[in-house]
């Protein structure tokens, strides 16, 4: 089901954590929050869940205005950062909590529970407590649970923020494929860019309590709104007096119209990847990504001079008004 | 090594000195005439009307503290209202009151003759003081914080998630109470009972002070022990203690008998 979020400002106390932010989330899409922290990004999730009130605006859910709603009408879905699990449950009674609540016949939560539970991988574990699991598998635990009351919408509030590095990048691309499998229109909380560039379709950059940007993956690192977004989704390098891609500087032996002169410092090797840091004529300092072959084929050592021009169509952010 | 052994001997004598001996000597002297003298001590009428009525102490203040002090307990930690410190801070009044003077403060308000509106009470035929519901306001009182402060940190510990979770999967306030926060806060709860009911059982100076005394009508168990103690009945006095202490006992072996052992607690 589709969601509007029309509007919405909300405030606690004198800290504005949303300011009039308006979005559309389209039925069956898999959108990323993106931002830094405190920017206002779990709290937009949370007022779509109707745990957070908003001070002025609307939320629209399937077409229908969900703002009066309580978060118990609102039939979504919501995971955790710390999976909330509950831990005088077994995985099963935690699974079936939804189902339980509406009261749902025995058989039917019995096999629903069972259907969910090979979903995320957890068919051995229906009798343990959530003690007895790993984080990854809380988590998964977790969003069987969300899931089970076949939601209209699914809502992740950091959901893979307090896994260690490995386990995150296996359930991101788990996620992916479990959406591709529910359908269910998803939206989740992320401060990690490549998290959001990885899973979603859709990304709300959010910073401030504003909306910086709505796009494509491809379209924020391609054609960024504004400097912050432009830094925000990828890494950035300094020429001149604006930012490039790493990636998106030429490196030239011979001095062209438009080029600035550098100093190599130091050639790192990265694989595939080289990264090279040079200072520039006038004190600063600035680093370029190229790879193997080019490098090799220039010759870049430290302490050559060579000359640095942003390569054709780069991607930038446009020039402030 | 040395400061490790020195340690627990430090503390084990202190307990032995402060707790055991005293209480061992107790055991001791409730069987010194035999167990068939102890036994005919504590089954008198006056002691078995005294072991009743201290069980009906306990049988209305434990309950009525226990969802009291649950309640009291969500509203200072999930609730944010005026006088919400005040609240925090009266509940732990009865640890600072002597027992003695809450005993006098209930003569004041329900006194027959002078008491605030016990004057009013009396002419409807109700009495307070010198009767069972004065002994009960008075255990009441002193056993009122337990529960309480038990179930206040464990509350904050398990924060606000859970609910939050209960409530996105559909379930209401009072579903999410009792499937959710009272199981989560559950030991806690049982603790806070222990010690209610330990303290509930072991009341002397506020009861005594609203009882009148009455051997076989308004005396509990801690008060023939006193009864028996002033006149030289030593078996009696210490056979009672015998009981009290084993009922306090009894309660804190059938809260480890009721845990569940399946759960891994992490």
């Amino acid at each position: 089901m589709s969601i509007v979020v029309d509007s919405v400002t909300k405030r606690f106390g004198d800290f504005v954590a949303l300011d009039d932010v308006s979005l559309q989330v389209r039925d069956g899409s898999l959108t990323a929050l993106l931002g830094p922290s405190g920017g206002g990004k779990s709290t937009l999730l949370r007022v779509i869940a109707g745990l957070e009130h908003p001070d002025a605006g609307r939320v629209m859910i399937a077409g229908e205005d969900a703002t009066p709603q309580p978060p118990q009408r609102r039939n979504v879905g919501f995971v955790f950062q710390h999976y909330a699990a509950f831990k005088h449950m077994t995985v099963r009674k935690n699974v079936a909590f939804g189902l339980t609540i509406r009261k749902r016949p025995k058989d039917e939560v019995e096999a629903r529970v069972g259907e969910l539970l090979e979903l995320v991988h957890l068919e051995g574990f229906a009798d343990r407590y959530p003690s007895q699991l790993s984080g990854g598998q809380r988590q998964r635990m977790a969003l069987a649970r969300a899931l089970a009351v076949q939601p209209r919408v699914l809502l992740l509030d950091e959901p893979f923020g307090a896994l260690d590095a490995t386990v995150r990048k296996e359930l991101r691309a788990w996620l992916r494929r479990l959406h591709d499998e529910v359908h269910v229109t998803t939206v989740f909380v992320t401060h990690d860019q490549e998290e959001a560039m990885e899973v979603a379709e859709q990304i709300v950059v959010l910073n401030d309590g504003r909306t910086e940007q709505v796009g494509s993956p491809r379209d924020l690192y391609e054609h960024p709104a504004n400097e912050f977004v432009m830094r925000f989704v990828g890494p950035v390098t300094p020429l001149g007096e604006r930012w490039l891609r790493p990636h998106d500087v030429d490196i030239l032996l011979e001095p062209v119209m438009g080029a600035t002169e550098a100093m190599i410092e130091r050639v790192t090797h990265l694989g595939f990847e080289v990264r090279v840091e040079l200072s520039l004529g006038d004190g600063d300092s600035t680093w370029v990504q190229t790879t193997r072959g080019r490098a090799e084929q220039l010759e870049l050592a430290e302490g050559e001079i060579v000359w640095l021009r942003p390569a054709r169509d780069p991607a930038m952010a446009p020039e402030p008004a | 090594m040395k400061t490790r052994l020195a340690l627990r001997f430090a503390a084990l004598g202190y307990l032995a000195l402060l707790l055991g001996i005293p209480v061992a000597l107790v055991f001791i002297n409730a069987f010194q005439d035999g167990v068939a003298a102890a036994w005919e001590a504590v089954t008198t009428p006056e002691a078995q009307h005294a072991f009743y009525l201290t069980m009906v102490m306990v049988a209305v203040a434990v309950p009525l503290n226990t969802i009291f002090g649950v309640l009291c307990a969500l509203a200072i930690v999930r609730q944010r209202f005026r006088g919400r410190a005040l609240l925090n801070a009266m509940v732990d009044l009865p640890f600072a009151v002597s027992p003695v003077v809450v005993g006098l403060a209930l003569l004041l308000v329900y006194g027959h003759r002078d008491g605030w509106i016990g004057e009013w009470l009396a002419e409807n035929g109700i009495r307070v003081i010198f009767s069972t519901p004065g002994m009960i306001l008075a255990t009441m009182f002193v056993s009122l914080p337990f529960v309480v402060r038990e179930v206040i940190p464990v509350l904050r510990e398990i924060g606000t998630e859970q609910e939050q979770a209960a409530a996105t999967l559909g379930a209401g306030a009072f579903q999410t109470f009792f499937r959710v926060t009272l199981p989560a806060i559950r030991w806690g709860v049982a603790y806070g009972v222990v010690l209610t009911t330990a303290r509930a059982l072991g009341e002397f100076g506020a009861v005594s002070v609203v009882s009148g005394k009455l051997s076989g009508r308004t005396e509990t168990a801690t008060l023939f022990v006193e009864n028996r103690f002033q006149r030289f009945d030593e078996t009696g006095a210490y056979a009672a203690s015998v009981v009290l202490a084993l009922l306090a006992l009894v309660t804190l072996l059938a809260m480890n008998l009721i845990k569940p052992k399946e759960e891994v607690r992490a």
